[in-house]
C-alpha cells in the first residue's frame, strides 16, 4: 500500500490532482512549473479529461471558474508573473464562492524576475492575491510528499469551504525528486447544489455571481465569508514542529527554506544552542496559537524566508511582537545555506535578539 | 390562435434597461429560441460587466456572471465539463472587442462548441456613454468629445470580418433589430447558432446592431434611424462564415 515511487515534485502534485478526481486542468506555459503541463497533457486524455493550453492566464484562471461553476475539480498552475495575471479571477472565485485549486511554483521577483525559486509571493498568497476583502487556503509544501498530499488535501479543503486553495511551492521542490508514496486514501464527494448544470426544469435556477449593488446585502456577503474564515482558521491550522518545545531559538520556515534551517537547527543543537522549527503548512490561516506559545519559553525568534522579510510581519503579529524576530534571507533566486542560517541562530542566541 | 406570450425562458421580472434600448429586444429572441429548441434546462448563460450585467436574472436557465470580457472563456470550462450543456454568452461590444478580444477571438480559433449573442450598439453603456472598440468614426462620445478622430485612436473593429478569418469558427453572422424585418432575420439567426452548437457544430457568433438611445442622445425611434443610417453601413449585414451552409441548403 504505501509502496514508493520517485518522481518529480510538479509530477507528483500532477499525479495527486488526478487521484483527487481532478479532470480538467487550463495553464499557460511558464518557467519552472512547465512538468505540471507537460504531465498533465499526457495524462488527461488518457483518462478522459480535459487538458487545455490557454491562451493567457487570464483565460485560463477563467476556463477554471467555468467548470468550478458547473461543479467539478478543477485546477491551474503557473508561476508568478503567471498568478499575478491570475488576480483578477482569484478575487472573483472568492467573491462568487467557488471551489478551485491553483498552483504557485515561485520564482523571483518582481517584473519578469528570474526563473530560480523564491518565495516572494507570501504577500500576494496570504493578502493581496487580488482586489476586495477575501483569503485563500495557502498551503506549503516542503517535499515531493507534500506535493502530493497537499494538493489531495487541498482539493478537498476547496470543496469543503467553496474557497480557492493555493499551494504555495517553489522551483525547488518542484524540481527535485524524492521517493513518495501516492496512497492518498478515498476522496470526500460534496454536494453542490448551487452548481450551473442546466435546470433540467426541476428547479429555479442557480446563479454563480458575485456582484450585488446593495450594499447592506455585500457587507452580509462579506461578513458570512468571513465567518466562514474564523471557523477555518479554528480547525484547519497545520504546522509541524521540530525540537521546538523547549526552544530558546525558534526558527520559522516554510517549504525549501524549512529543509535548509533543519540542518542549521541540528548544527545548533551540536553547538549547544537549543534551537527548534515551527513550519507552518498553511501559511494561511498561519499557527498563531503555536508562535504564541512558543514565545513562552523562545527568548528570539528567526524567520527563515526567500524574501525580502514577508512572513516575518505575521511571527511578529502572532507573537505580538513580544520577542525579537531576526531575518534571515536571501532572494532572487538565491536559497540561503545551512551556514548563513545557523549565524543568524547564533546572532539570535547571543544577543537574544537585540539589535 | 396565435398568443403572443412571454418565452419561458424569459424570467418575469421588470428588466431595468433605458427606455428604448433594444437589449430587451434581443433577450427576448434568445428566451424565444432557447423555447422553440427546447433547451432551457439544459442551457447555461454567461453574462457579461456591462449594461447587461444583470442578464443572469432575466433568463431562467442556469447563468454564470463573468468578468469583463471573460465570458467566452468562463464559457469554455462550463462547456468543457458539461459537454452536453448549451452554453452562450452575452457580451457587449466593450467586453467582447476591447477588454475581451483575447478570449473572443481564442474561444473561436478553438471552435469552442458555444454560441456568442455579441450585442453592438457603438458604445460603452453601463459607465455612462464613453467610446467604444466599435464606436464609429467622428461619432461623439464623453471620451471623444470632438468625435472620434481616426488618426489618433485608429479605427472600429469590424467583430465578423475579423472573425471570418479564424479557421475555428463555425457560423457568424451580423443582423440589427431596429425594424420587423431585420428583428425577424435576427430571431432566425440566433435560433441556427443554438441549433449549430446542438449539433456540435462549433463557434457561432450573432453580431446584434442595437441602440443606446441614451448615450446617443436621442429618442428610441430617432436611434433606430441612427442604427440604420450609421451602423449598418459601417457593419454591413449578412452571413460573414457558415461553415456547413451547403449542408443546410440540402436540408
Amino acid at each position: 500500500m504505501s509502496e514508493k515511487v520517485l518522481m518529480k515534485g510538479n509530477e507528483a502534485l500532477a499525479e495527486a490532482a488526478i487521484m483527487a478526481g481532478c479532470r480538467h486542468y487550463f495553464g499557460y506555459p511558464i518557467t519552472p512549473q512547465t512538468e505540471v503541463a507537460a504531465y498533465l497533457a499526457k495524462r488527461m486524455p488518457q483518462i478522459g479529461g480535459t487538458f487545455l493550453q490557454a491562451e493567457s492566464e487570464i483565460a485560463a484562471i477563467n476556463m477554471v471558474i467555468g467548470v468550478a461553476s458547473a461543479g467539478k475539480r478543477v485546477m491551474t498552475s503557473s508561476s508568478s508573473p503567471g498568478i499575478s495575471l491570475k488576480s483578477e479571477g482569484l478575487s472573483y472565485l472568492a467573491g462568487c464562492d467557488l471551489p478551485a485549486l491553483v498552483i504557485n511554483v515561485q520564482r523571483g521577483g518582481p517584473g519578469l524576475g528570474g526563473i530560480q525559486p523564491s518565495q516572494s509571493d507570501y504577500f500576494h498568497a496570504t493578502r493581496g492575491a487580488g482586489h476586495g476583502d477575501f483569503h485563500m487556503l495557502v498551503l506549503a509544501p516542503s517535499s515531493v510528499q507534500e506535493m502530493a498530499s497537499l494538493v489531495f488535501k487541498g482539493f478537498d479543503l476547496a470543496d469543503k469551504y467553496r474557497m480557492t486553495t493555493m499551494i504555495l511551492a517553489d522551483g525547488t521542490i518542484g524540481q527535485m525528486m524524492e521517493p513518495v508514496s501516492l496512497d492518498m486514501g478515498e476522496v470526500r464527494e460534496y454536494d453542490k447544489p448551487w452548481a450551473v448544470t442546466g435546470t433540467r426544469g426541476e428547479r429555479k435556477h442557480n446563479i454563480v455571481n458575485s456582484l450585488s449593488l446593495l450594499p447592506e446585502e455585500l457587507e452580509q456577503w462579506n461578513i458570512k465569508r468571513y465567518e466562514r474564515y474564523a471557523q477555518i482558521e479554528k480547525t484547519e491550522t497545520m504546522y509541524e514542529s521540530f525540537m521546538a518545545d523547549d526552544a530558546d531559538i525558534v526558527v520559522v520556515a516554510f517549504g525549501v527554506a524549512a529543509r535548509v534551517a533543519r540542518n542549521a537547527i541540528l548544527a545548533a543543537r551540536e553547538k549547544g544552542i537549543k534551537a527548534g522549527l515551527i513550519r507552518p503548512i498553511t501559511l494561511w490561516p498561519f499557527p498563531k496559537a503555536a508562535l504564541k506559545e512558543a514565545a513562552k519559553h523562545a527568548k528570539a525568534f528567526v524567520s527563515v524566508e526567500l524574501s525580502m522579510g514577508q512572513m516575518i510581519e505575521d511571527v511578529e503579529l502572532a507573537i505580538r511582537c513580544s520577542r525579537p524576530v531576526l531575518l534571515c534571507s536571501r532572494v532572487g533566486g538565491m536559497i540561503p545555506t545551512p551556514e548563513e542560517v545557523l549565524a543568524k541562530i547564533e546572532e539570535a542566541d547571543k544577543t537574544g535578539g537585540a539589535e | 390562435m396565435i398568443v403572443f406570450d412571454r418565452p419561458h425562458a424569459l424570467a418575469d421580472v421588470k428588466l431595468h434597461y433605458c427606455p428604448g434600448c433594444t437589449h430587451g429586444i434581443v433577450h427576448r429572441l434568445v428566451a424565444q429560441a432557447i423555447d422553440e429548441l427546447g433547451i432551457e434546462g439544459r442551457t447555461v448563460g454567461i453574462a457579461p460587466v456591462g449594461c447587461s450585467v444583470f442578464a443572469y436574472n432575466y433568463f431562467n436557465c442556469d447563468m454564470v456572471e463573468a468578468a469583463h470580457g471573460r465570458a467566452p472563456a468562463v464559457a469554455t470550462g462550463v462547456k468543457r465539463a458539461n459537454p452536453d450543456n448549451i452554453v452562450f454568452t452575452y457580451q457587449g461590444d466593450g467586453d467582447l472587442a476591447a477588454i475581451g478580444t483575447a478570449e473572443t477571438v481564442h474561444s473561436a480559433a478553438r471552435g469552442e462548441n458555444i454560441t456568442v449573442i455579441f450585442v453592438n450598439n457603438a458604445i460603452y453603456g453601463m459607465t455612462g456613454g464613453q467610446m467604444a472598440p466599435t464606436t464609429l468614426p467622428g461619432q461623439v462620445t464623453q471620451t471623444s468629445p470632438y468625435g472620434r478622430k481616426v488618426e489618433s485612436v485608429g479605427y472600429p473593429v469590424r467583430v465578423c470580418e475579423l472573425l471570418s478569418n479564424v479557421t475555428g469558427a463555425a457560423y457568424l453572422e451580423r443582423v440589427a433589430v431596429n425594424n420587423v424585418k431585420n428583428v425577424r432575420a435576427a430571431a432566425a439567426a440566433i435560433k441556427k447558432a443554438f441549433r449549430y452548437q446542438m449539433e456540435g457544430k462549433g463557434f457561432s457568433l450573432i453580431e446584434v446592431l442595437s441602440t443606446c438611445p441614451t448615450n446617443w442622445g436621442l429618442t428610441p425611434d430617432k436611434a433606430l434611424a441612427w442604427l440604420e443610417e450609421n451602423m449598418i453601413p459601417y457593419y454591413p449585414l449578412g452571413v460573414y462564415k457558415d461553415k456547413f451552409a451547403e449542408e443546410g441548403k440540402q436540408a
